[in-house]
């Protein structure tokens, strides 16, 4: 734990904590249909020339009923479209490796995937998807997916705002403009940026490089029919192969990853992801790819505080998820910095701390920043393979997913997660000194809490139903890469990560079989899904209750006293739901690493 | 309820449609029309040529195993080193094939290089980066295999030593990422053809 890394961690929270204001006051009239940006003279005619050929009114607000439909049926269409792109790929412009089309579970759990924020990764990137599939079938959700999320972040906050109404906004109006004049604009300087600094665009073939120093290799020797021959004993015939050649993947991968980032989304455009130096080629690449996935989760706590008219509970907000966030980023860094004791004892460097699938520029500290970055938010990008951080620092991103990401969390996603623990919180205040109790004007009822409670058990029960179901069936276990406890958390990690929507995983498992495709695709739709309409429905049932005024005995939801009660509602709920499974994953692994030499 | 269903389902088609040719068809265009103007060359992969053919990108490993070579770190991208097929060995830390393969590799480093036993060796030398593609070496690395390549191409070890410090890289604005060292350009230069 250098002085370096703690210049760069303070580097980072002092811009995250400076673009805050900024971003939030720009939500502000985004997420307003009136509101007016600097972008009206080019954007405006655009943004109602849509609401022409969709036909709808953007004046006639919506009910939370309404604004569901909207959302599924939009979430439907968006899903269909994508599979069916995936599964024609070889018949689609755009696709010069001349890459088959995907099996339909495959299919299935990409198009699900991306349509709920989650870009799970079991395709190969390079390996697999078209630049057609990339950029029409995948970085189309990466758009909207994000859109939806801060959607209903937004429909939340005005139903907490707003009292005796009926209605939260209008879907539509918010798919459009958060698209037309939050994402896409910061995407075009954002993705040009990126290839300044080395990052692809283009469409080009693969292009073939002869190498500097040619070599051979060992491979099996096919016969003529492509059959792997064997010799009387059977084992496999090898023979030489000279290589002299390096194919090197191409594509538009710019466009697709400043999105990915600034969405947070997470789908590489190649399987490495931001490990890549093409997806990631520079430190500051990386840094700014950081930011940029905190960038609108961060403003969007500063949008809460104006929108309630009580900045303060905004900033305290804002600072409980800091302190978690600290809280991961320096267990995570302490943890890789020490390394992998097996290592030391063959006579290698133990200040280089754990480098196994880890890249040399980034380093011990920007890949344990990354990591918990991209898992306090829903991102899962990863610059470095989580399956191979030490026990403890990879408790550090899993933990992270199944507290439900809200640390700054997902576009949307995480700031409407963490005021289902707001409600909690104030719930369990009201209860420990025996009032009824209240929100910000909104006096909080049976019917709140249940739908919170529901919401937060939503994700706990898809999380462990699935990886216990997983881990003792034949289909679960065929796909670990590792043994012992850490093939545990490797399953563990992929139902987190799907539930979660987050995407990135403990990727050494092969996930790419019919059955975990399969579970994973259904687990992936139940965490979006099943969270989004309860907290619709909470945001519906907020909006109409009467204001009632604040009074002495009103529980302030800002200060320190909130801000402890807030991050201990979400520990323990994360740790009284998770903690018997993590026990058996990565926290026994850690002993045993630590106090025996077993391997497994 | 039906109809209103029904309606939601054609503007959810329509919008798809419309969104479509804006971000995935607008919007990518636009940023490879700038960006092949702007940065040609990072735009199309950073790829570095010798005589007018392509050798490699220089933001990418290739493998080097002589004894000429500086040698970057292992690759677990496809069957090495594949940049069509990129990403890391995804063992972990208790993983018996991951203890037995850098037990390995620390023996053949150890032995190719002629380090004393005394010698600690640097961590990045004998693990997999993430992508298997990873350029670069830390800096004492690189140190530790100078004098092998020096003897093998007859060179003064001096010389060998100062080409390392001209390929390093050091962090980005003063404070950000770590030092570095670029194999694939420092061969060239080895070679007379950086």
């Amino acid at each position: 734990m250098d002085i370096y890394g703690w210049l760069q961690l303070a580097a980072f929270i002092g811009l995250l904590l400076f673009l805050t204001k900024p971003m939030g006051l720009y939500l502000l009239r985004v997420l307003d249909g009136e509101g007016r940006t600097f972008l009206d003279p080019v954007l405006k005619p655009v943004e109602l020339l849509f609401y022409r050929i969709f036909r709808v009114d953007r004046k006639q607000e919506q009910d939370w009923k309404q604004y569901t439909i909207s959302l599924l049926m939009f979430s439907l269409i968006g899903l269909l479209f994508t599979y069916l792109i995936l599964r024609l790929q070889h018949l689609l412009p755009l696709n010069p490796q001349g890459l088959g089309p995907l099996s339909p579970d495959l299919a299935f759990n990409t198009a699900a995937s991306f349509t709920t924020n989650t870009n799970w990764q079991s395709y190969g990137g390079e390996s697999t998807l078209s630049y057609f599939s990339q950029m029409v079938g995948l970085a189309f959700h990466n758009f909207v997916s994000a859109a939806v999320g801060i959607a209903i972040a937004a429909a939340l906050v005005r139903g907490i705002a707003r009292h005796t109404a009926k209605t939260i906004g209008h879907f539509w109006v918010d798919l459009v403009r958060v698209n037309l004049y939050l994402l896409f604009p910061i995407c075009l300087i954002y993705a040009l940026f990126l290839v300044s600094q080395g990052m692809i665009q283009n469409f080009k073939a693969y292009e073939t490089a002869k190498v500097v120093e040619p070599y051979t290799v060992q491979v099996v020797k096919k016969d003529t029919t492509g059959q792997e021959m064997k010799d009387a004993q059977g084992k496999a015939v090898m023979e030489e192969h000279k290589i002299d050649t390096q194919t090197i993947a191409q594509g538009p991968m710019a466009s697709q990853v400043a999105i990915k980032m600034l969405g947070t989304n997470g789908g590489g455009f190649v399987n490495a992801n931001a490990a890549h130096p093409y997806e990631n080629p520079t430190p500051l690449s990386n840094f700014i790819q950081m930011l940029s996935i905190f960038l609108i989760p961060s403003g969007l706590t500063y949008y809460l505080g104006r929108m309630v008219k009580n900045r303060r509970h905004g900033w305290a907000i804002w600072g409980a998820m800091a302190v978690l966030f600290l809280a991961g980023v320096l267990i995570c860094w302490s943890a890789e910095s020490a390394g992998n004791p097996h290592l030391t004892a063959l006579g290698i460097d133990r200040a280089g701390g754990n480098m196994e699938g880890k890249e040399v520029r980034f380093g011990i500290f920007n890949s344990a920043l990354f990591a918990t970055v991209t898992t306090d938010a829903s991102c899962g990008a990863v610059n470095a393979m989580h399956d191979s951080f030490t026990p403890l620092g990879g408790l550090v991103p899993l933990t992270n997913i199944q507290l439900g990401e809200v640390v700054f969390g997902g576009v949307g996603a995480g700031l409407y997660g963490m005021l289902v623990f707001v409600i909690l919180t104030v719930f369990l205040a009201g209860l420990m000194v025996g009032r009824t109790p209240e929100y910000l004007g909104n006096k909080i009822e049976a019917y709140d809490v249940k739908v919170s409670v529901l919401a937060v058990l939503v994700l706990c029960f898809s999380i462990l139903g699935f990886a216990a179901w997983s881990a003792v069936r034949p289909w679960g276990l065929a796909g670990l890469n590792n043994m012992g406890p850490h093939g545990l958390s490797e399953l563990l990690y992929a139902y987190s990560s799907a539930v979660g929507n987050n995407g990135s995983a403990f990727a050494g498992l092969n996930a790419n079989t019919p059955w975990l495709n399969t579970t994973l695709g259904i687990a992936m739709l139940c965490g979006r899904f099943l969270f989004i309409v309860p907290v619709l429905a909470l945001a519906g049932n907020l909006a109409r209750k009467k204001l009632v005024p604040e009074s002495a005995g009103s529980f302030p939801v800002s200060g320190l006293t909130f801000i402890v009660l807030l991050v201990g509602t979400v520990v323990i709920v994360g740790a009284l739901t998770f903690f018997p499974a993590l026990a058996m994953g990565p926290v026994v692994e850690h002993f045993i690493m630590t106090g025996s030499g077993k391997l497994f | 309820m039906i109809k209103s269903i029904i309606n939601e389902l054609r503007i959810s088609f329509i919008a798809t449609v419309c969104l479509a040719v804006l971000l995935c068809g607008i919007y990518p265009a636009l940023v490879w029309a700038v960006a092949q103007g702007l940065f040609h060359s990072q735009a199309n992969g950073s790829l570095v040529s010798v005589k007018g053919q392509v050798i490699g990108s220089s933001l990418l490993a290739q493998r080097f195993a002589g004894p000429r070579y500086f040698h970057p770190r292992p690759s677990a991208a496809g069957d090495g080193y594949d940049a069509a097929n990129s990403g890391g060995s995804n063992l972990g830390p208790t993983s018996q094939k991951l203890i037995a393969v850098v037990k390995e590799r620390a023996i053949a480093y150890r032995t190719e290089n002629n380090l004393a036993p005394g010698v600690v060796i640097p961590v990045d030398a004998v693990t997999a980066s993430a992508s298997g593609l990873d350029p670069h070496v830390s800096v004492p690395n690189a140190f530790l295999q100078a004098r092998r390549v020096a003897e093998a191409r007859g060179l003064n070890e001096e010389a060998v030593r100062r080409s390392i410090a001209a390929h390093t890289e050091g962090r980005d604005l003063g404070i950000l990422g770590e030092p570095r060292v670029n194999i694939l350009m420092l061969n060239l230069d080895l070679d007379g053809k950086g």
